[in-house]
């Protein structure tokens, strides 16, 4: 009884909240030309960042420093996740081996998944993606190998380092701009040297977005593997 | 009250909110309430894409036949950027609280844990 009132006040208070939702959006006309912003962003950005893809144009240089608060979060969460899920010593405890299928095919699509994922925080200027798809693909390929090996383990000396080198050299390619121009993440390989204004639209084009975004992508790949691996490692105790 | 006249899009991101909403309100399991902020976060991302969205344009990547007039706002694509991954650290988060309340109290449902508290 207790179940079905509170079903129906569940339902009745989202009744409300739709409709006062939708009341909002009925004012709000889809599909109608509304850009302020973006109207400059898309007429500027060839010109102004060398890049052809807005999105990850503004993303990494009109608001960099914003992706680098982005990028701060995601390291923040992290390590939060290490310490909530920190025991003395952790091992993999899963008992079950994946099946043969998962196995084989582990093995067989793991370079081709890293491959992919290097493709798509490569090409960020160019296509749809950058560096936080593309991390996350690497994490893929990693969460694969868990789920079918009971032992497999990612290897931390090589993860954890590159983690840290690949958020300060984010850090390093702002101050550098810093030195050269006058602000912090001004564009310095498009905006003082003009690089790869002869070839728009290929892959050396673009300033520093595929430089940035290729750090980021090492860095939330790793990031993401560490997060798998804090959680599907258990505590033994002797 | 009339009923107000909403894209077929705006419904549908809206339907995913509420279905959110209805999880994180009635179940007591708190991996299903996990599942359902991320269905809401989904509903969002989705209402954000489609204000953005302007009839008969394409992707905002400049190439041959696509100018600057020819493509849709790319600010709502650059802010769902951030919030997808925004909201993939805070599920890792909630989700290691989920682990650790599990590994005190041998269960996942938010009565029992209440009652366990004390």
């Amino acid at each position: 009884m207790v179940s079905v009132l509170k079903r129906s006040l569940a339902i009745i208070t989202l009744l409300i909240i739709g409709y006062w939702l939708a009341q909002g959006l009925a004012g709000v006309p889809f599909g109608q030309d509304r850009m302020l912003v973006g109207k400059y962003y898309l007429e500027n950005v060839k010109a102004q960042t060398g890049a052809v893809n807005a999105v990850t144009a503004i993303v990494v240089n009109y608001r960099g420093f914003d992706t680098l608060g982005e990028v701060t979060v995601l390291f923040i969460a992290s390590t939060g996740v290490g310490a909530l899920l920190w025991r003395r010593k952790k091992k993999r405890t899963a008992k079950t081996e994946g099946s043969v299928v998962l196995r084989t095919g582990s093995e067989l699509l793991f370079p081709f998944i890293l491959m992919f994922g290097t493709y798509i925080f490569i090409h960020g200027h160019l296509t749809p993606g950058g560096g936080f798809p593309g991390g996350a693909t690497i994490a893929t390929a990693f969460l694969i190998l868990y789920m079918a090996f009971v032992d497999y383990e990612i290897p931390h000396r090589l993860f954890e380092p590159l983690e840290g080198l690949a958020g300060m050299g984010y850090v390093l390619v702002g101050l550098i701009g810093l030195a050269i121009g006058s602000y912090f993440l001004f564009d310095w390989i498009w905006q003082t040297w003009h690089w790869g204004a002869a070839n728009l639209g290929r892959l050396f084009s673009g300033g520093f977005i595929p430089v940035i975004y290729t750090l980021i992508g090492l860095k939330v790949g790793t990031e993401l593997s560490g997060i798998v691996d804090s959680m599907l490692t258990e505590e033994v105790r002797e | 009250m009339s009923v107000p006249h909403i894209g077929l899009y705006y419904f549908g991101a809206l339907s995913l909110v509420l279905v959110g909403i209805y999880g994180v309100l009635v179940k007591k399991n708190l991996l299903k309430i996990l599942i359902s902020l991320s269905i809401v976060e989904t509903g969002v991302n989705l209402l954000l894409i489609s204000v953005g969205y302007i009839t008969g344009r394409s992707a905002p990547i400049l190439s041959e036949g696509i100018g600057p007039k020819q493509a849709v706002d790319p600010i709502p694509q650059a802010l769902v950027l951030t919030a997808i991954v925004i909201g993939v650290a805070t599920t890792a988060m909630a989700l290691s609280v989920a682990i650790t309340l599990y590994e005190k109290y041998g269960t996942l449902n938010i009565e029992e844990i209440r009652r366990l508290r004390g």
